[in-house]
């Protein structure tokens, strides 16, 4: 059953990618990404990352997706129907190093499969079970990465500020 | 299940540097590299189940990143679109000397 489901999400999920890169509406490329992210979502919960579905859904498919609608029915992209596919040499050239690159990250992904922790997984469900979905990732992230957690506040109010400046008026 | 989705984001990650170089529509570009940095998401997920659960945590900073990445690269389109009144990366060319 859970084999079944991963199967179906995986392949809405590429087919919401091929979507993005092909549709020529802009709209309809964001709502099929839209599509592509909600079954990662899925994905992560049969990976047992729950927290981090339940976050993939409200930050990303939830926040961050809107605001780019939002920039797109602003700049009134919404009915822009002409092509913008570049010509023949770069669609091959593209598909070409596409195809290096995901053959290059597949090998160095199975390398990397054999130089891990016995156990890991059952060790993470243990973690759930004990601290609940939400505990088991604020322990690492509170503790090991504490640092990293507060300049991440920097970081947001950084861009805060930037993109106030980049998008206001010339006064 | 593990390395069926590392195979995925490999998959997910070819079609968003793929879109890349395809598209000419800027925000169509920044959809991309959305689509690129989740399958890196991905990847940490499937792999915090065989090395850790601080992959996990991983994926809040990369999120982190792709919020403040997504604020100010539409903001610069927005602004670069005041000028050209087009988002076409063919007209982008006023960095070029």
């Amino acid at each position: 059953m859970t084999d079944l489901l991963w199967w179906i999400f995986a392949s809405l999920a590429i087919g919401g990618g091929i979507g993005t890169v092909t549709r020529k509406n802009p709209v309809a490329s964001l709502l099929f990404l839209v599509m592509s992210f909600f079954s990662l979502a899925a994905i992560y919960v049969l990976l047992g990352a729950h927290f981090i579905a339940a976050v993939q859904v409200i930050v990303y498919a939830g926040a961050i997706l809107v605001l780019f609608l939002f920039v797109i029915m602003l700049l009134n992209l919404g009915h822009d129907y002409h092509s913008d596919l570049r010509g023949g040499t770069w669609v091959l050239v593209g598909s070409l190093a596409a195809g290096i690159v995901g053959w290059a990250l597949s090998t160095t992904f199975a390398g990397g499969i054999a130089g891990g922790v016995a156990g890991a997984g059952a060790t993470i469900d243990a973690s759930v079970e004990e601290l609940n979905a939400v505990g088991a990732i604020a322990q690492p992230l509170f503790r090991d990465f504490l640092v990293a957690f507060e300049l991440t506040s920097i970081l947001l109010l950084v861009a805060i500020v930037g993109a106030v400046i980049l998008a206001k008026r010339r006064v | 299940m593990v390395m069926h989705s590392l195979i995925l984001a490999a998959i997910l990650f070819s079609i968003g540097a793929a879109g890349v170089v395809f598209r000419r529509n800027a925000i169509i570009l920044f959809l991309c590299i959305e689509l690129m940095l989740n399958a890196a998401n991905l990847a940490f997920v499937a792999f915090s189940r065989v090395a850790g659960i601080n992959g996990q945590v991983f994926v809040f900073f990369v999120m982190t990143v792709a919020a403040a990445e997504a604020a100010v690269g539409l903001a610069i389109i927005i602004s670069i679109f005041r000028l050209t009144e087009t988002v076409d990366m063919k007209n982008f060319n006023f960095l070029r000397w």
